[in-house]
């Protein structure tokens, strides 16, 4: 089919007994892309990405993967796709050498000891190739397979919270690597929990209940989700916001550092709230723009539209 | 301050018990097990086997064979058959249709009358010993049978019995118990190292989550099974190899038959393991049922095949439970070939269920195995 998007997926459905765990999910990626992928845990993010490459046959729905259909094509698609997933999946008893090995045999790959030492390289793991994979930290562990999942030269790659448990350097560090990849002509499908991670997306898709709630460039979620921002600074930010928190209106109200920072859908309820004498009136109040993460936590704090 | 505190106590003992609701399976071993146990021990282990099959070989059917053979039967041992020729009767030991035959010399009737005290010849399966050893010993009871028959010169008297009884152990003359212990060691040794240790090698993937990560490469599951597989046929054909040599050069086991029939017929036994082994680990979520499945497995094996208790020993219900297990006809070609000799036509009978059921299980574990995570 149309090799632009390297995903293209419609109508996809997965139930669990009574669970609808993915219910009409259609998505297109376009070849190239960085796909964040996000939601609340149980949103059917890893089922999604487990159906695109054929690990679950999707109940309904269908599509392709890179061009090839995802329920009869599964081992072709396995070939061309690196997976990561949630949980470290490769060897504890073995070194990240013979780990990288391995996966290189399994893909069949010429040159292999070639491609392990050139990926060991670009990796940064040549110091720990002789590691045994059980010993390394969380951020380590995380290139191991990464480096695992790119061996064969993917040209997509799905990657399900590659970063969860990861310190902060670590996981900037692997975002460049990621970038790097994508800059080659590599579409990858990420999902995360991490906002500055979904700020460096081009394109986010928010799940909920197996359903996509709102997709599109970071910056357009931000705008379109209609959520009305305020900050304030002043004294007893704390107390202000679990007073606000109570009242008709704010969604959300959290401190950052020095800056009080309340969300809701409603101007005038918002307005009412930081005027009050019982809320915000002693602080000094001014819009903002809204960010991701205000919208993800409005979103996460939706009850499920549609769900019964 | 750290004593024992009772509602923690309760708040643990609640958890435990919604997680034993929650996981039937060891719940349902935890009740058959024991069910299980107590059934084989209560009736189906029985070490004072009755009822054995005996042939008999009589060149002329006398009034005093008929007494003779009445009182056999009438000990509870014996259930006897009249035997055409003395090929039959070799020809039942050697394929274990028959554990004794009854050798009744001519004119054995004059004999007795004459006061000659004829002998008469038991020949006896003596592959395994506890099998035989109570019937055999319910033979000296025996020779008192005629007494009311008897012309008054040649009655029973304690120094002067008017026959005797000479039983002749074949295949293991000296009756070892150890000779009929290696040939279940083979196979219980065979059945650990490749349905056990394959099915938690398997399911060890599984309970990881580096199953998952297989499924997603190219590699194929049959592939990562049958790799998995291989290792553990070769250390079980070292096992074999290594208790054969061990029983010869120690416990004096004779090495009748082939070694590569031997070798051939175990390789069928270890694909019947193989396929049971695939089919729990594609049952088993994680390990810890994997090892529950695999040992509900053995103890059948243990007590069923005849390794540990006669097979003619148990009723018959639990016989038939027994020949379901290729275990069961595993021990039978072990100790078939290693002791008795047998060559390929007196095993032929013992093979085809293994391969039966190998297939069925085979059969079993390609539809419910799945190549995806589903």
């Amino acid at each position: 089919m149309t090799a632009e998007f390297a995903i293209d997926v419609r109508d996809l459905h997965k139930r669990y007994g009574d669970r609808k765990v993915v219910d009409g999910l259609t998505l297109a990626v376009p070849a190239g892309e960085i796909c964040g992928f996000l939601g609340a845990n149980g949103s059917g993010k890893t089922t999604t990405i487990r159906m695109l490459c054929g690990l679950i046959k999707p109940d309904g729905g269908g599509g392709t993967c890179l061009g090839l259909d995802i329920v009869r094509s599964a081992p072709l698609i396995r070939r061309q796709i690196g997976y990561m997933t949630q949980r470290f999946s490769f060897y504890d008893d073995l070194t990240v050498f013979e780990n990288l090995d391995f996966v290189g045999a399994v893909y069949e790959l010429v040159n292999r000891h070639q491609a392990v030492r050139a990926i060991i390289e670009r990796m940064g793991l040549a110091d720990r190739s002789d590691q045994l994979a059980g010993q390394l930290s969380g951020g380590w562990k995380q290139r191991l397979a990464l480096a695992a999942c790119v061996l064969h030269e993917p040209k997509l790659l799905l990657l399900d919270e590659p970063t969860a448990g990861v310190d902060a350097k670590a996981r900037r560090e692997f975002w460049d690597l990621i970038h790097d990849m994508a800059g080659e002509g590599i579409t990858v499908l990420v999902s995360t929990h991490y906002m500055d991670e979904a700020e460096r997306c081009g394109r986010i898709v928010y799940l909920s209940d197996g359903k996509i709630v709102v997709q599109g460039s970071p910056d357009a979620v931000a705008r379109g989700s209609g959520l009305v921002t305020y900050e304030a600074t002043g004294a007893d930010l704390d107390i202000a916001a679990r007073k606000l928190r109570l009242m008709a209106g704010v969604e959300a109200a959290a401190v950052f550092g020095s800056a009080l920072r309340i969300a809701g859908m409603d101007r005038a309820a918002l307005d009412r709230a930081i005027a009050s004498p019982d809320g915000g009136g002693a602080l000094a109040w001014h819009e903002a723009v809204p960010q991701l993460e205000d919208v993800f936590i409005h979103l996460l704090s939706q009850p499920a539209k549609g769900a019964s | 301050m750290n004593g024992f505190s009772f509602r923690r106590f309760l708040a643990v003992l609640r958890k435990e018990w919604i997680q034993v609701r929650r996981d039937l399976f060891t719940l349902q071993m935890i009740i058959a097990l024991p069910v299980l146990q107590l059934f084989l021990f209560g009736y189906a282990i029985n070490s004072d086997p009755k009822h054995l099959p005996t042939g008999l070989l009589s060149a002329d059917h006398s009034k005093y064979e008929r007494t003779l053979v009445a009182a056999m039967q009438n000990t509870g041992y014996y259930d006897i058959r009249s035997l055409a020729s003395e090929a039959e009767a070799e020809r039942g030991l050697a394929d274990g249709e028959l554990l004794f035959v009854v050798n009744i010399p001519p004119n054995f009737d004059r004999s007795v009358d004459r006061g000659e005290q004829p002998t008469i010849l038991m020949d006896a399966d003596a592959t395994d010993p506890s099998t035989i050893g109570n019937a055999a010993a319910a033979l000296a009871s025996l020779t008192g049978t005629l007494d009311r028959d008897l012309p008054q010169a040649v009655q029973s008297r304690p120094a002067n019995l008017p026959f005797l009884f000479e039983l002749h152990a074949r295949y293991n003359p000296e009756q070892l118990t150890v000779l009929n212990i290696v040939p279940g060691l083979i196979c219980i040794v065979l059945t650990i190292s490749t349905l056990f240790v394959t099915t938690l090698s398997i399911t060890r993937e599984t309970e990881r989550g580096t199953m998952e990560n297989l499924l997603a490469m190219p590699v194929r599951p049959i592939e990562v099974m049958l790799a998995k597989v291989v290792p553990y046929i070769a250390i079980g054909y070292a096992q074999v190899i290594l208790i054969i040599a061990i029983a010869a050069a120690v416990f004096g086991l004779p090495v009748r038959g082939s070694i590569l029939l031997l070798t051939l017929a175990l390789g069928l036994f270890i694909a019947s393991n193989l396929a049971l082994g695939l089919t729990f680990s594609t049952i088993a979520r994680n390990q810890m049922q994997a090892i529950q499945m695999a040992q509900f497995t053995l103890l059948p094996s243990f007590l069923l095949s005849g390794f540990m208790f006669p097979f003619k020993g148990m009723p018959v219900w639990a016989q038939w439970a027994g020949e379901l297990f290729p275990v069961t006809h595993a021990l039978r070609i072990v100790r078939g070939v290693l002791l008795k000799g047998n060559g390929l036509a007196e095993i032929a009978p013992e093979l085809w269920p293994i391969i039966a059921f190998t297939l069925v299980i085979a059969a079993i574990a390609t539809w419910c195995y799945r190549e995806t995570l589903d």
